[in-house]
């Protein structure tokens, strides 16, 4: 399905530039007219990415942004990393295993010395939920919050809703079940708020062990069997398990997790017909989906996420840096 | 020997519901009458001031003097969660001496070799050397048995026990109340039954040692109908509180602030109401500080990094005289549970104004508007949950043993 969602002229507030916040920290803090501008955005840049092999836009050239990943990752940084270069931006990663965390530096002298070394914007991702907007009050370049904790991970919330919208022609009403462990999980906190803010119907699956306390009061139905959410389903997100969490102490094994909570071909076909599958990655194919239905060449829109991805952090890196790049209304 | 003989002020007497003017006079440190001028006196002119007794801060965390000059606090019980752990009699021996004059340090023993909740320390020694209670440190003591013993051993000793309650593995990592607040942050929390059930735990042992247990801090609705049930039953037990339960919920920790991150932690609203209510029908005995102040080394780290805890001895009795305004409860009460209080559970003699008692006074405008601020305060750190915020009620002049302390 190609791109129907219309932006009506009043979509956006007048006066303003249409995203006045400095830094991205996360989704909670966002209205839905600046939700659908980054969408908007990155609908430009998913044309550019797939418009052959010189996909360069020197928008950003000169700039240096700076990936401080506190936490290991492979898919995020390289989703980062490829957005910077693509927009023309000096990009550098910093991983914690090889930096002076180890040696007892605090995280705020961590920023300060990024700071000093004038970065045009930071991306952080960190294990404790809230270090990114620590940080973020101590730089003076925006600051992209690539995860934190269990808190948010704004970017993955905004390249689902672009994977939904290219697919579903439209976020509103639509009918999304996210399953797994939610309590840990800041895609499905950053996903519920963006989803909810879209106008979708969000249904949340999870052992009670990892259902988050009062998430029924962001909007979201909660459900601890999941055959019983998936009838009437247009999407379904799928989380991934923490291989410690698997050990007894949340959940009794993987094989049971499976059993109760595992997307297969006989629950997905609960779902609509057309019911799309998500999933944030890494996968633990066999603990909570099965592989057939992962690489489903219809159903499956995990790769399409991924490409969504670029897309979503290169519109958040161009937005973010046009006030120091004097934009025109946006300086 | 020094006359002292303070006039024109108004005297907080025990029993009394609000202070009365008259003139106290004070011979060789210790208060000696009312209303009969001694010759010779020096004057200390009390005019508009409220005379107090001064505050007795049951379980402190540091030994903070400008902090306690500024907050009216005269004696402190010291926790012994220091380094290195109070759990010999040579560290209580030290940190009894450490605020002498213009303080006095109460020290409270370890109940156990280095507060590890396994081994009994040396608890008859730590008294003799000038411990006045023993306490389990910030942490619960998971093991029943242990903890029944030391409540016996306390029982023989006639020491109070103060307990942190908090059972280890519901609290497990949690650095939030179970809520929306801690949900929407994505912070690990812990439902507050956590309290309610370390405390059933202990009044059943308090129950079978007949030993006099405080519960230092009470904060939910469900522990402090267990705290009456204990006392209905005529149990020997106590409770206490800090300002930062009763005037903060869990809301305050909202945009990560760590000043705000307290053990343990705060809890909704329906809580914070129901301890107000415990503090109007007198099931809490005490309000201290919980006195921690903790610098940016500790505090300026992602929230569930940072370490809990408050500085809070310099607006504790500002805070705590919004409930005479807001007439939760009269001044005489307030009085009873910042100083006579916790002078009966340590079993000192001192907390009243009354003839021949140390001259332990604070001299207060209940009235003296100003403003918190964390860059400003006099402690060792302005960890304050409570910053910015306008409060009334400033100590004018502190008196200890008779003796004028200067900040």
């Amino acid at each position: 399905m190609t791109w129907t969602h219309n932006f009506a002229a009043d979509s956006f507030p007048t006066g303003s530039d249409a995203f006045q916040h400095k830094h991205l920290l996360g989704i909670s803090s966002l209205q839905k007219w600046e939700i659908l501008y980054i969408l908007k955005e990155a609908e430009h840049w998913v044309a550019l990415n797939r418009s052959g092999p010189a996909k360069h836009d020197g928008r950003l050239s000169g700039m240096t942004i700076i990936n401080a990943f506190f936490e290991n990752s492979t898919r995020t940084l390289l989703s980062f990393e490829i957005a910077g270069k693509r927009l023309g931006a000096d990009v550098v990663n910093m991983h914690a295993a090889q930096s002076s965390v180890k040696k007892g530096e605090t995280l705020i002298d961590t920023a300060m010395t990024l700071n000093a070394m004038r970065a045009d914007a930071i991306v952080i991702r960190h294990a404790s939920s809230g270090a990114v907007q620590l940080i973020s009050g101590k730089v003076d370049c925006p600051v992209l919050n690539a995860g934190d904790g269990s808190h948010e991970h704004p970017t993955q919330a905004l390249l689902d809703a672009l994977t939904i919208m290219r697919r579903k022609g439209a976020v509103e009403g639509q009918i999304v079940v996210i399953c797994g462990d939610v309590l840990h999980s800041r895609v499905a906190r950053s996903n519920i708020f963006c989803l909810k803010s879209l106008g979708a119907e969000v249904r949340v699956v999870a052992p009670p062990a990892l259902m988050p306390y009062g998430i029924a009061a962001f909007g979201a139905q909660t459900f601890s069997n999941f055959d019983d959410a998936l009838p009437g389903a247009d999407v379904v997100m799928m989380l991934r398990l923490q291989n410690e969490r698997m050990q007894g102490d949340f959940i009794p094994s993987p094989r049971e997790y499976y059993h109760l909570f595992g997307l297969d071909e006989r629950r997905l076909a609960l779902a609509k017909p057309d019911a799309l599958v998500m999933h944030p990655g890494p996968m633990n194919r066999g603990v909570e989906i099965a592989s057939n239905v992962a690489d489903h060449i219809e159903r499956s829109a995990i790769t399409e996420q991924v490409e969504m991805g670029v897309a979503v952090r290169m519109a958040c890196l161009d937005i973010l840096t046009r006030k120091s790049r004097g934009v025109e209304g946006w300086a | 020997m020094t006359l002292i003989n303070i006039i024109n002020g108004h005297v907080q007497l025990p029993g009394a519901d609000k202070a009365e003017a008259m003139s106290l006079q004070i011979n060789d440190g210790k208060i000696s009458s009312f209303g009969t001028p001694i010759d010779h006196a020096v004057e200390l002119d009390a005019t508009d001031l409220l005379i107090a007794p001064g505050i007795i801060d049951l379980g402190v965390f540091k030994t903070d003097k400008p902090a306690f000059r500024f907050g009216g606090i005269t004696r402190a019980a010291l926790m012994p969660d220091q380094s290195p752990v109070h759990d010999d009699p040579a560290t209580i021996r030290y940190a009894a001496l450490k605020g002498k004059p213009d303080l006095w340090v109460h020290p409270l023993a370890a109940a156990t070799k280095d507060l590890a909740g396994s081994q009994m320390a040396e608890i008859a020694l730590m008294k003799e050397a000038g411990a006045v209670g023993v306490a389990t440190g910030r942490k619960w003591i998971g093991d029943s048995g242990i903890m029944l013993r030391i409540m016996r051993y306390c029982a023989a000793l006639d020491l109070p026990v103060i307990v942190h309650s908090e059972d280890a593995g519901l609290a497990g990592n949690a650095v939030a109340t179970e809520s929306e607040t801690a949900t929407l942050l994505g912070l690990s929390s812990a439902s507050p039954v956590t309290e309610a059930l370390a405390i059933a735990r202990d009044l059943m042992l308090a129950e079978e040692s007949g030993a006099h247990v405080h519960f230092r801090q009470v904060t939910t609705a469900r522990s402090l109908d267990l705290i009456r049930e204990g006392k209905a039953k005529g149990l020997r037990i106590s409770c206490g509180i800090t300002p930062g339960h009763l005037f903060l919920s869990n809301n305050a920790i909202i945009d990560f602030r760590t000043f705000a991150r307290l053990s343990p932690p705060l809890r909704d609203e329906s809580d914070r109401l129901a301890c107000i209510a415990a503090i109007a029908d007198g099931t809490i005995d005490v309000i201290a500080s919980g006195h921690d102040p903790r610098g940016p080394e500790d505090k300026r780290l992602p929230f569930s990094e940072a370490e809990p805890g408050m500085a809070g001895a310099e607006t504790l009795l500002a805070l705590t005289l919004n409930l005479v305004r807001d007439e939760i409860i009269t001044t005489g009460r307030l009085f009873e549970l910042l100083a006579t209080n916790p002078a009966r559970i340590l079993g000192l003699k001192a907390g009243v104004i009354t003839e021949g008692f140390e001259a332990d006074l604070i001299l207060v405008d209940p009235y003296a508007p100003w403003q918190v601020d964390s860059n400003r305060m006099t402690a060792l750190a302005g960890n304050t949950p409570f910053n910015k915020i306008p409060v009334q009620g400033r100590v004018r002049h502190m008196l200890k043993g008779g003796k004028v302390v200067t900040a």
